[in-house]
């Protein structure tokens, strides 16, 4: 199902749902007529479309916002926090060509410190889906939530068929106990990639799709830890207050640590590209993530 | 309820709101009583409201954009029944409900305000809520005049206009003094009543304090179908308490208690 029959499918079930976009169509362009009474183009108004989210919610509405990703967190982050956040409002923030995605926008259009702010606000909760299926899997159970979430929308296609999903579960792929990559958002498809070419080498590598990073799962998070030599965190976001974050925060509140490899965008922005370009520069294709991968792990000596 | 009443329940809200500040050493007296007569004409005869039922569906809703200035509606809505007189001793103290910045946990506040230029994007969101169901109940925001420098409430009143929100009306307390000056020397506004009308609002211009300039401008809403208005209500900063009025240190000065005797001696 793509999202417009999802938007169709949730607005006919529930009347409750209503899709707003600031200007920024890209995912609904086709059923804006089908839906008109649940639809709303508030013209490039971040902040003050948030605004009007809260005064949908507070009448009983499920307002789902649409725009560019770095806009709607940024822009509109005091909304919000304000006006979503303090009264717990059910808006669902759905911010598009997040992380890598903006491919060759260039700088101002980069969403990579999205995580970090929008999980900072009490009650938000953050989904970062891998591919359209995971996103298929999920959405639902996160529209449905009492409270407000954050999600970094996308529309790729799955490498590897994805399981049940359950807001605060990680989905995990393999058991091995040298490397274990936790993921989240459209790095999974390369991720995925390094787990099989590491294998190759020998490795033993287990896979964490996180899918909500707020909540996480810690008890998951625990259980690799305890059991892997070497923790890998991979983000298209900066290193400050992303997964690399959540994982020290995670790990200092069980008074543990480990051997960490961070790879994330250590606090600069990303050379603008198409997407396959931006990955090779950045250093975030399989190959290249399992070399650097491969290297930290041997210089280690485990 | 009649203009007298309405006049009889201003100065009441004004002596409990001057008597709230003087006990919590608290701010924001002046803009608190700038917008006591439209406060005292929305709830004793506009708004639709229930204080025994304060979420029934059908009532209006009002939000108060300028949340710092809380003082006065807190009273207002003791005063209108929706809860004792008695916790507006709480206001300001510690681990009370009552902040110095709207909130709504308070029986009668929809919405926590005190950063500017909330309010009317929530309202636009009210209003068109309301409208996709054919409601008929009304959404008022009462905003400040400094806070029209923030661009989010020009954001919402080129909306509203577009989207056809005659449900929806904005009251400017327009006392011409903001935080730290005058407002035409800070960031001038005018022509105020000309910027409304450009972007496609009904606007009219009243005196804040005159009960029947107030009771006209709202009774009969909207001015056009179709159309949200906008009511620009001049008014004076620390109005009822001559040593506050048109005064910017009262904008955060706290009455002592010389202040608080000779005010509440004025009001009475």
């Amino acid at each position: 199902m793509n999202y417009e029959q999802l938007l169709i499918e949730l607005i006919s079930n529930d009347n409750r749902y209503f899709v707003m976009t600031a200007e920024n169509r890209a995912a609904m362009r086709g059923i804006t007529n089908q839906i008109k009474n649940n639809f709303i183009d508030t013209g490039i108004t971040e902040q003050t479309m948030i605004g009007m989210a809260a005064g949908l919610a507070l009448r009983g509405r499920v307002p789902i916002v649409h725009a560019l990703a770095t806009f709607l967190t940024m822009r509109a982050f005091e909304f919000i926090r304000t006006d979503v956040g303090i009264p717990n409002l059910p808006v669902k923030i759905m911010g598009s060509v997040a992380g890598f995605l903006s491919e060759a926008n260039g700088p101002t259009h980069q969403a990579i410190e999205d995580v970090s702010i929008m999980r900072g606000i009490p009650n938000m909760n953050v989904f970062c889906p891998a591919d359209l299926q995971d996103f298929n899997l999920g959405i639902k159970k996160v529209l449905q939530h009492d409270n407000p979430f954050y999600i970094r929308y996308l529309n790729l296609p799955n490498v590897v068929e994805h399981s049940e999903f359950e807001i605060g579960k990680a989905e995990v792929f393999g058991n091995g106990k040298d490397i274990a990559i936790l993921v989240y958002g459209m790095l999974f498809t390369q991720a995925f990639k390094v787990k099989e070419i590491l294998e190759k080498k020998g490795y033993s590598v287990r896979l964490l799709n996180l899918r909500t990073l707020k909540p996480i799962d810690e008890t998951e998070i625990l259980k690799t830890v305890n059991e892997c030599k070497l923790i890998v965190t991979i983000e298209d976001h900066f290193i400050t207050g992303g997964l690399y974050s959540i994982l020290a925060e995670l790990l200092l509140r069980n008074k543990k640590t480990t051997e960490v490899l961070p790879i994330a965008l250590m606090n600069k922005w990303f050379k603008p590209a198409l997407l396959n370009d931006v990955l090779e520069y950045e250093g975030f294709t399989a190959n290249k993530l399992a070399i650097k991968i491969e290297n930290y792990f041997e210089e280690k000596n485990f | 309820m009649s203009k007298k009443n309405s006049e009889e329940f201003a100065k009441k809200i004004r002596l409990k709101t001057i008597e709230m500040v003087y006990k919590a050493k608290a701010s924001h007296v002046g803009g608190a009583l700038s917008m006591v007569d439209i406060l005292a004409a929305l709830y004793s005869g506009i708004l639709k409201y229930n204080p025994r039922k304060p979420k029934w569906n059908e009532r209006d809703r009002f939000l108060l954009s300028k949340g710092h200035a809380c003082t006065s509606l807190y009273a207002t809505l003791a005063l209108s029944g929706f809860f004792d007189v008695a916790e507006l001793d709480n206001y300001a103290k510690d681990g009370s409900i009552f902040l110095s910045h709207a909130s709504h946990k308070i029986q009668g506040v929809e919405l926590s305000t005190g950063s500017l230029g909330h309010a009317l994007p929530v309202g636009c969101g009210l209003a068109l809520a309301a409208k996709r169901k054919n409601e008929k109940h009304r959404i008022f925001i009462l905003l400040s005049d400094g806070e029209l420098d923030e661009g989010s409430n020009w954001e919402a009143i080129l909306f509203a206009p577009k989207h056809n929100l005659d449900n929806l009306t904005i009251i400017i307390d327009y006392n011409k003094i903001q935080s730290l000056g005058n407002v035409k020397d800070v960031l001038d506004l005018e022509p105020l009543s000309g910027k409304l009308k450009a972007f496609n609002w009904q606007t009219i211009e009243i005196d804040g304090h005159n009960h029947e300039q107030i009771f006209n401008a709202l009774s009969t809403l909207p001015k056009q179908k179709g159309i949200p208005t906008a009511i620009i209500a001049h008014t004076i900063k620390g109005k009822g308490v001559d040593f506050m009025e048109s005064k910017l240190l009262w904008h955060y000065k706290s009455p002592n208690d010389e202040d608080f005797r000779n005010a509440i001696k004025q009001i009475e």
